[in-house]
C-alpha cells in the first residue's frame, strides 16, 4: 500500500511529543499506518469509533479528565462529526485536535471522494475552524505542535489537513 | 408507570461520589431541581454524545465511577455508541437510559421505542456485558446501587412516564457548568482518579 510509513511515523511522534495519550479513529486508507502504530503503543489509548462524531464526546471526556487527545478521520468523517463539533466543542469550548485526511483534492483518482474534497475547506471556514496543512515532512512536527497549542489556548477545534503530498507515495 | 424525577430522587445521594453526564432537556432540569453538584455535567445539546463523553471520562479516569444518564431519543441518534462502549467495556461506566418513548422536550413525538424497538436488547446484542430493564422505582434503585458498588459496564433501561418540567432552562450557565466540572475532577485526589 503506497501510504507513507515514514511520514505516518513522523506525525505519530509529533502527537506523542505534544503529550497526546488518547486517540480516536475511524480507519481510512491514508490513516492505516497511524492506526497500527497507535495500536502497538501501550502508552496510547486508541478508541476505534463507529462514527466520527463520537470522537467529539471522547475528546471532551478526556479533556475534562485532564488527558490530551486527538482525532484521526477522513474529511467525510469530519462532515459526519459537524453537529458534535458545533453543538458540543464550540458550545462548551472544548479543544479538539483534528487530523483530517484530505481526500478528493488534486491527484484524487477515486471518484467517490471528490465531492467531499470540494467542500472540506469551505466548511472549515464557514465553521470558523482554524486549519492548516500537513504537506511536507520538514514542517510536520512544528505544525502539529502549533495546532495543539492553539487548540489548548483557545479551547476550540483546530484542524490539520493531511495532504496527498505527505501521505501518498506514488 | 414510574416518573424519572422519582428515580433521580431515589439515587440522588448515590451520585455524590460519581461523575455524572446527562443528556439535554427535561432530565438535567429535573436533576438540577434536586440540587446541582460540581460532579454533574449536563450536555445541553449534541444529542447522542453523552455516552461517548462518559466513555472518554471512564477510559481516562479508571478509578472513578462514571454514570451516563441517557434517554431513548438521544441514544437512538447514536446507537453506534453502544458498540463502541461494548468494544472497550470500561469497568467503571454505568449507562442508564431513561426511556419515555418520546421526544418530550420537542413536543412529545413518539420515538421508535414506542413501536417496539427494545434498547436493552440492542445494548445486549451490541455486546454490553450486563443489561436490564426496570419499571419500578424500587427495582431501579436496587440495580443502580448494585451497579455503583460493583465493577463492570452495564446498561440499565428505565421505562418512565413521558412527563417533565415545564421549563428546561436553568440559571446554571453552560460554560460555568463545564469549567466547574473540570475543576472538580482536577481537585480529586490522584488515587481516586
Amino acid at each position: 500500500m503506497p501510504v507513507s510509513l515514514e511520514n505516518s511515523q513522523l506525525i505519530y511522534r509529533a502527537l506523542k511529543s505534544c503529550g497526546i495519550r488518547l486517540l480516536s479513529a475511524l480507519p481510512e486508507t491514508w490513516l492505516v499506518h497511524l492506526i497500527h502504530i497507535a495500536e502497538d503503543d501501550p502508552q496510547m489509548t486508541l478508541v476505534r469509533l463507529a462514527k466520527e462524531e463520537e470522537g467529539v464526546g471522547l475528546s471532551a471526556g478526556a479533556h475534562f479528565a485532564g488527558v490530551k487527545s486527538a482525532m484521526l478521520m477522513q474529511n467525510h468523517g469530519f462532515l459526519a462529526a459537524i453537529n458534535g463539533i458545533v453543538s458540543f466543542a464550540h458550545l462548551y469550548k472544548i479543544p479538539l485536535l483534528m487530523l483530517i485526511s484530505y481526500r478528493g483534492a488534486f491527484g484524487e483518482r477515486d471518484p467517490w471522494q471528490t465531492q467531499g474534497g470540494n467542500v472540506t475547506e469551505p466548511l472549515l471556514r464557514a465553521l470558523n475552524i482554524p486549519y492548516s496543512f500537513l504537506d511536507a515532512p520538514t514542517s510536520v512536527e512544528k505544525r502539529i505542535h502549533q495546532a495543539h497549542a492553539l487548540a489548548e489556548s483557545s479551547l476550540q477545534p483546530v484542524a490539520l489537513l493531511l495532504t496527498r503530498d505527505l501521505m501518498w507515495v506514488e | 408507570m414510574m416518573l424519572r424525577l422519582d428515580c433521580l430522587r431515589a439515587i440522588y445521594s448515590d451520585l455524590e461520589k460519581c461523575l455524572v453526564v446527562t443528556i439535554m432537556g427535561a432530565l438535567p432540569a429535573e436533576l438540577q431541581s434536586l440540587g446541582h453538584r460540581p460532579n454533574f455535567f449536563y450536555l445541553q445539546h449534541a444529542m447522542g454524545l453523552a455516552s461517548s463523553t462518559g466513555l472518554g471520562l471512564a477510559l481516562s479516569l479508571p478509578a472513578q465511577k462514571v454514570i451516563v444518564l441517557d434517554g431513548d431519543g438521544s441514544l437512538l441518534m447514536n446507537l453506534g455508541s453502544l458498540s463502541t462502549l461494548a468494544r472497550y467495556k470500561p469497568k467503571n461506566l454505568l449507562h442508564i437510559v431513561f426511556d419515555n418513548e418520546s421526544l418530550l422536550s420537542v413536543g412529545g413525538f413518539p420515538t421508535a421505542t414506542s413501536t417496539g424497538t427494545d434498547l436493552e436488547a440492542i445494548a445486549r446484542a451490541a455486546g454490553i456485558p450486563k443489561t436490564c430493564t426496570v419499571s419500578t422505582v424500587e427495582d431501579f434503585t436496587t440495580v443502580v446501587r448494585q451497579a455503583i458498588q460493583h465493577e463492570g459496564l452495564q446498561t440499565i433501561v428505565a421505562k418512565v412516564e413521558a412527563t417533565g418540567p415545564k421549563v428546561f432552562v436553568t440559571d446554571l450557565g453552560l460554560l460555568e457548568n463545564r469549567f466547574q466540572f473540570r475543576r472538580h475532577i482536577q481537585s480529586l485526589s490522584p488515587k481516586s482518579r
